[in-house]
């Protein structure tokens, strides 16, 4: 059964919903097992994630990582390629980020310190990702093998990197020396104190910047025709006369660029430091992010939120019901990741029967 | 025939099929006779393949039964189907390569634990069935090592061997040189005196014809008729399966050939295993002029075409567009390569349409700008989606494509709705050298007419035009020269007034020495 059969409406909204809505049914018979009442968890989740201003708000701190490694792995995925790598695109671009930091934070005034922090995210992000993308490009060397592998080193390497060189002498946590405060990204609630002391930053704003950025590149430029000509038919893309290698090059730059720009939320948005493992799996979220919401814009934008909401409202979650250990989370995400990834298609044959049936 | 006289081996009585709104058959009713060879001709989309897979079990009829031999029979999978002795032989070959052919016959039907035992039985049975039908083939023979017209009379070998007495043939001749499809029509004659019955599906109407005892017309998912062989015209056929008359000579400018467009010379290919795809190519293509290049699919004619349009490097030779050396440059790969051919001037509609001519999962209007994408951008490398959508509405009237929705996915059209998508984006382009790979492969009769106007009318413009096609009618409808390939190598060069199916079936094969 293919989806192609059903019409836009029922596989751009029906059908995530549907697996969403197994997914927590699934998720509420767990709860249930536990012995807490599924309702009134949800009850809580959605309290102090989306109804609390100061939860929404980390809610959708959370949402702004979340929406870059979505949109790497969505404009990989436009090409064709899966890129499971963003987890250490994004860790390297952290390294980027604070290189540039400790570099300048003491030369530099905020509002050039600020860009070009974001620009050495981007740039090592990028970088990290480039090697794969030309050994796919030139060697045939498949991406998810060696962007999985690019994880394993990124994580070594940045222990390395951490413990040899950028721990200040007579620290105990493995991270880097703050950064000066010039360098921090401005919070929102120095305009919405509603928001409360949250971390919420102006990276939430540069997340729906490239959301809307990423729209029209893939959509409406001569560039994104090429993008999804190669993701979609790589003979008919070469036969248009689009350079395939340069397409799969240029397209990871970008993917890692993307999950690199993540870690200036993490970073220069709240702990202004760098500390081993802050990605904590952000790499990983995107994929789902990016299979749920199917690569659109808006879709990313959507479960970039639910997954944000998801940490918050389990971390809330986790202390009132002590039933409930904070792993949940994890585990409610492994359940969207099968439902809505893995059995994306599940219901899409019995929907098109309804319709047919419907039609007569 | 005369020997069963007119009794029935299949009957169908009503047969209704539906897949959603689309009526794929609609109250079919036909007799098959016992001991014939009876012809299923239609458009593409006519229901044949439908009803062929009902009879074979494939699919469950919606309404309506299927009587063998005067008795109504439920066939509900194709194991039941050949159970009752019905075989199918299908366009594409069900072999595994690498298998020898009594390997082939067995998958299936192997006949217990101990293989070898009832391999031997096989083998002798196999022998019997070769020299009874007069069937040239080597059981022992591995499967890639065999003609494409061998492996085909395997596939009849398989259903004799499971003792088959109707046979469906679905387009048997679409892959076969003249002188395999004489033969193949001997074993199908001899097959009726043994008392089977054959369906053969074909849309060459020549061979029905030549060896069919009745014909069934389908158009529409209906039968429009079922007339005797003998009392029946080509042009009747035709006219039946498209429901209008159908021109047979299009009108052409007499034969004007121009400044010379393309020039090859001594061009050779090998492919990474030093096999030789190509040795020795070598002709002239002048403006104003088709050249078609006959021959079986597989002798090197789409690597020809891949080469001409950019998308394959050749091994050496020298190939000038317009008096220049095309630029096939320094590079391992033809990677981007298609760009500046096309920007040269060169068009290619490619033989493979699913495969390199389109994306399935774009809008007609998204591929309708395919391989133009940059020419239709603004400085910021945006597209104007208007202007666009304005060129595909224009051009989907001008060439006809239905339906007439540029933003329906055109892996929802039909194969000829395709074509014509593919062709008019090519024709647009203005190029001085059009190359064209079986331009109506999988497309019906009435498409078949527009597609070789239009490509009549690209030549009377100026337009130099390479044409591959193993269609025979295709190439004498078309072409002003033909080029006969085989196994790489260019064997013969008739003129359009010299055509001869023999002499250009004989070069075909390879025979141009003897």
């Amino acid at each position: 059964m293919n989806n192609n059969d059903l019409p836009r409406w029922a596989t751009a909204f029906v059908l995530p919903v549907l697996n969403l809505l197994s997914a927590m049914l699934v998720a509420a018979l767990v709860i249930y097992l536990l012995g807490e009442s599924p309702s009134e968890s949800l009850g809580i989740l959605v309290n102090s994630a989306i109804l609390n201003p100061e939860g929404l708000s980390y809610t959708l701190f959370y949402a702004s990582t979340f929406i870059f490694t979505g949109l790497s792995v969505s404009i990989a995925m436009q090409a064709g390629l899966f890129n499971i790598g963003s987890e250490g695109q994004m860790y390297i671009g952290g390294l980027g980020l604070t290189l540039a930091m400790l570099a300048f934070d003491s030369s530099l005034p905020g509002w050039a310190l600020i860009p070009v922090a974001i620009g050495g995210a981007a740039l090592f992000g990028g970088l990290w990702a480039l090697l794969p993308g030309y050994l796919q490009a030139k060697r045939g060397s498949h991406i998810v093998v060696t962007t999985i592998m690019f994880n394993f080193i990124a994580a070594s390497l940045m222990n390395f990197i951490i413990v040899k060189y950028l721990i200040p002498a007579g620290q105990e946590s493995t991270s880097s020396r703050a950064f000066a405060d010039i360098g921090a990204m401005p919070r929102l609630n120095t305009w919405f104190p509603i928001l409360g002391e949250t971390p919420l930053n102006v990276s939430f704003l540069l997340a729906i910047v490239a959301l809307a950025i990423y729209g029209v590149m893939v959509w409406r430029s001569s560039w994104g025709f090429k993008l999804r000509a190669t993701g979609l038919n790589q003979h008919a893309a070469h036969y248009a006369g689009i350079r395939i290698s340069k397409m799969i090059i240029t397209v990871m730059l970008i993917s890692g660029a993307l999950a690199g720009l993540g870690s200036v939320n993490s970073i220069m948005g709240s702990t202004h430091y760098l500390s081993m493992n802050f990605v904590g799996g952000a790499g990983f979220v995107g994929i789902a992010i990016a299979l749920m919401g199917r690569q659109h814009p808006v879709g990313i934008f959507l479960s970039a939120v639910l997954f944000g909401a998801l940490i918050q409202g389990g971390f809330d979650l986790s202390l009132e019901k002590p039933n409930i250990p904070t792993e949940t989370f994890i585990f409610i995400q492994g359940l969207i990741i099968l439902f809505c990834g893995a059995m994306e298609n599940f219901y899409a044959p019995a929907i098109s029967a309804m319709l047919k049936r419907r039609k007569g | 025939m005369n020997n069963h006289p007119m009794q029935p081996a299949v009957e169908f009585r009503n047969i209704s099929k539906h897949f959603g709104a689309v009526k794929a058959n609609t109250d079919v009713n036909f007799t098959i006779a016992k001991g014939s060879i009876h012809g299923l001709v239609g458009e593409n989309g006519a229901g044949k393949s439908t009803l062929m897979s009902i009879l074979y079990g494939y699919y469950k009829a919606d309404g309506g039964e299927i009587l063998l031999d005067g008795h109504v029979q439920p066939i509900r999978n194709s194991q039941e189907a050949i159970r009752l002795g019905i075989g199918m032989v299908h366009q594409h070959f069900m072999l595994v390569e690498n298998m020898t052919v009594l390997d082939n016959v067995m998958l299936g039907s192997e006949g217990g634990f101990k293989l070898s035992a009832h391999r031997a039985a096989t083998e002798a049975k196999l022998r019997e069935i070769c020299t009874r039908y007069k069937l040239d083939v080597d059981p022992l023979a591995t499967i890639h090592d065999l003609s494409v017209g061998a492996q085909q009379r395997v596939e009849i070998l398989k259903q004799i061997y499971r003792s088959a007495n109707i046979l469906i043939l679905d387009e048997p001749t679409a892959v076969l040189t003249a002188q395999e499809t004489a033969s193949l029509f001997e074993i199908l004659r001899l097959f009726k005196d043994q008392g089977k019955t054959i369906v053969l599906i074909t849309h060459k109407l020549q061979e029905i014809l030549d060896i069919t005892d009745t014909v069934t017309v389908m158009r529409g998912g209906r039968v429009i008729g079922a007339v005797p062989t003998a009392g029946t015209t080509k042009e009747e056929l035709a006219n039946m399966m498209v429901g209008r008359p159908i021109e047979n000579n299009l009108p052409r400018a007499p034969y004007n050939p121009g400044a010379p467009v393309l020039h090859v010379e001594s061009l050779q290919l090998q492919d990474d295993q030093q096999v030789k795809l190509l040795r020795d190519i070598g002709f002239t293509l002048r403006a104003g002029e088709i050249v078609a290049i006959a021959g079986v699919s597989g002798n090197g004619q789409s690597e020809l075409m891949e080469i001409l349009s950019g998308m394959r490097l050749p091994t050496s030779g020298k190939i000038a567009f317009l008096g220049k050396d095309l630029p096939y440059g320094k590079g391992h790969d033809a990677d981007g390569l298609p760009r500046t051919f096309r920007e040269l001037g060169i068009a290619h509609i490619p033989e493979d349409r699913l495969r390199n001519g389109v994306v399935k999962n774009f809008s007609v209007m998204h591929n309708t700008i395919l391989g133009y994408q940059d020419k239709l951008k603004n400085r910021w490398g945006l597209f104007n989606f208007k202007a666009i959508a304005a060129r595909c509405a224009d051009l989907m009237k001008t060439f006809d494509v239905r339906p007439a929705n540029g933003d329906l996915r055109i892996g929802l059209l039909s194969g000829g709705n395709q074509q014509k998508v593919v062709i008019a984006r090519e024709v647009l382009a203005q190029p001085k050298l059009m190359l064209v790979g079986q331009p109506t492969r999988g497309v019906d009769i009435g498409t078949i007419e527009s597609i070789h106007k239009q490509l009549l009318a690209l030549r009377d413009s100026g337009v130099a035009i390479l044409l591959v096609s193993v269609e025979l009618e295709e190439v004498r409808a078309l072409a002003d020269r033909i080029l006969v390939m085989c196994g790489g190598v260019i064997t013969g060069e008739l003129k359009i007034e010299e055509f001869d199916t023999t002499r250009i079936g004989l070069l075909m094969g390879g025979m141009h020495k003897s």
